[in-house]
């Protein structure tokens, strides 16, 4: 895998995990503030993790990798960048497409050449088992809601550009949806300049701080 | 010179800096402590992934290793943290403090399935409790309800 395919995986996990913690405070029932708090936290870990292999390969940090590049050198898929709050129903639909999608290429990723690629695989699996039992109630609860069903409709695409075409199959087979043309990765949604706006201000401001 | 003992017992002093109730060692974060010459090895497997007591162990264990006079390298052992490396003396801890300890075994993958596994309230010992949250205060917690003594409480995730 190389540092380009890292760094979208990381983008992906990043970019949600900081719309998910956009929750916390003011979700609909407490349990769901914990809940996607807590989602973010994860993600974001699991981000960092695949930082830490890219930037070895790109001979740099963690942190620099996820911070000092420009919006348009991100590669994360357009699904994640949206800013959905305060719609919980596009919410449910993203995380649960989220999750189902990303668990497809997980699975592929445990089975990877490199040791080093399928053991982190395999341990964030182990984590993300919790995202998709949260994702896949809240998707049973919704699932004859309409306005489930259209956010669902609508953001089908952007799923579907998140993985590799030849893993798209599967994805169809587990949701039991239609392939249609996806939203590819590579042009970015006016929603992350405002996001890296926020999430790079104070590596911006203060080059080089720590705390 | 020091000896792997010695780092083991000053380990066993570290308290979690999330449940201070527990040690690394009860954890089950250490995997292997290796002397060589002035140096020890450390292998080490954080709990989650995005858990921020990492940071905190690793200083903490290095600190310890340089109080006894070696140079610390503390490394992230390949192999993934498991809860069923909980030790049964941090099992019992946990339970002393206030957290249900983990379901031995490997995590459920359906909720149907988690909501089945018997979890006994830590203050009261009724086993009339269910899921409120899968989700708690840190990555590797979730909340239970306990429907005898009527208080929530905090369970450790199993991974």
């Amino acid at each position: 895998m190389n540092a380009q395919e890292l760094l979208a995986l990381a983008d992906d996990e990043l970019i949600l995990g900081w719309r998910n913690s956009e929750w916390t405070g003011i979700a609909p029932f407490l349990e769901e503030d914990v809940a996607f708090s807590s989602i973010a936290q994860t993600e974001i870990g699991h981000a960092r993790a695949w930082y830490e292999l890219a930037a070895k390969e790109l001979g740099t940090d963690a942190d620099a990798v996820a911070f000092d590049r420009d919006p348009h050198e991100y590669r994360c898929a357009p699904l994640v960048e949206a800013r959905l709050v305060p719609d919980w129903a596009q919410t449910i639909a993203r995380h649960w497409l989220y999750e189902t999608a990303d668990s497809v290429r997980i699975q592929a990723l445990m089975n990877s050449d490199d040791p080093e690629i399928a053991g982190l695989a395999g341990k964030i699996d182990r984590e993300e088992a919790y995202h998709r039992m949260h994702a896949d109630m809240w998707a049973e609860r919704l699932r004859d809601e309409a306005r489930f069903r259209t956010a669902v409709d609508e953001l089908w695409p952007s799923a579907l550009g998140l993985l590799e075409p030849g893993q798209r199959g599967r994805l169809c087979e587990v949701t039991g949806r239609d392939p249609v043309d996806a939203v590819e990765r590579g042009e970015h949604t006016e929603e992350l300049r405002p996001l890296w706006e926020e999430m790079t201000m104070v590596r911006r401001s203060i080059p080089g701080a720590a705390w | 010179m020091v000896t792997a003992e010695q780092v083991w017992e000053a380990f066993a002093e570290i308290p979690d800096p999330e449940i201070p109730a527990v040690s690394l060692v009860d954890l089950g974060v250490v995997r292997d402590v290796a002397v060589e010459g002035g140096k020890v090895r450390v292998e080490f497997t954080p709990t989650f992934l995005g858990c921020p007591a990492v940071e905190v162990m690793r200083e903490q264990m290095a600190r310890r290793i340089n109080e006894l006079g070696a140079e610390a390298e503390i490394e992230i052992a390949a192999e993934g943290w498991s809860s069923d490396r909980i030790t049964p003396e941090g099992r019992r801890k946990l339970e002393e403090s206030g957290f249900a300890p983990p379901a031995p075994g490997a995590a459920p993958t359906t909720l149907l399935r988690l909501q089945k596994i018997v979890s006994r309230c830590p203050y009261c010992g009724s086993e009339d409790t269910r899921l409120e949250n899968l989700f708690g205060p840190t990555p590797c917690r979730s909340i239970r309800y306990c429907a005898s003594c009527r208080q929530p409480f905090e369970q450790f995730k199993a991974l």
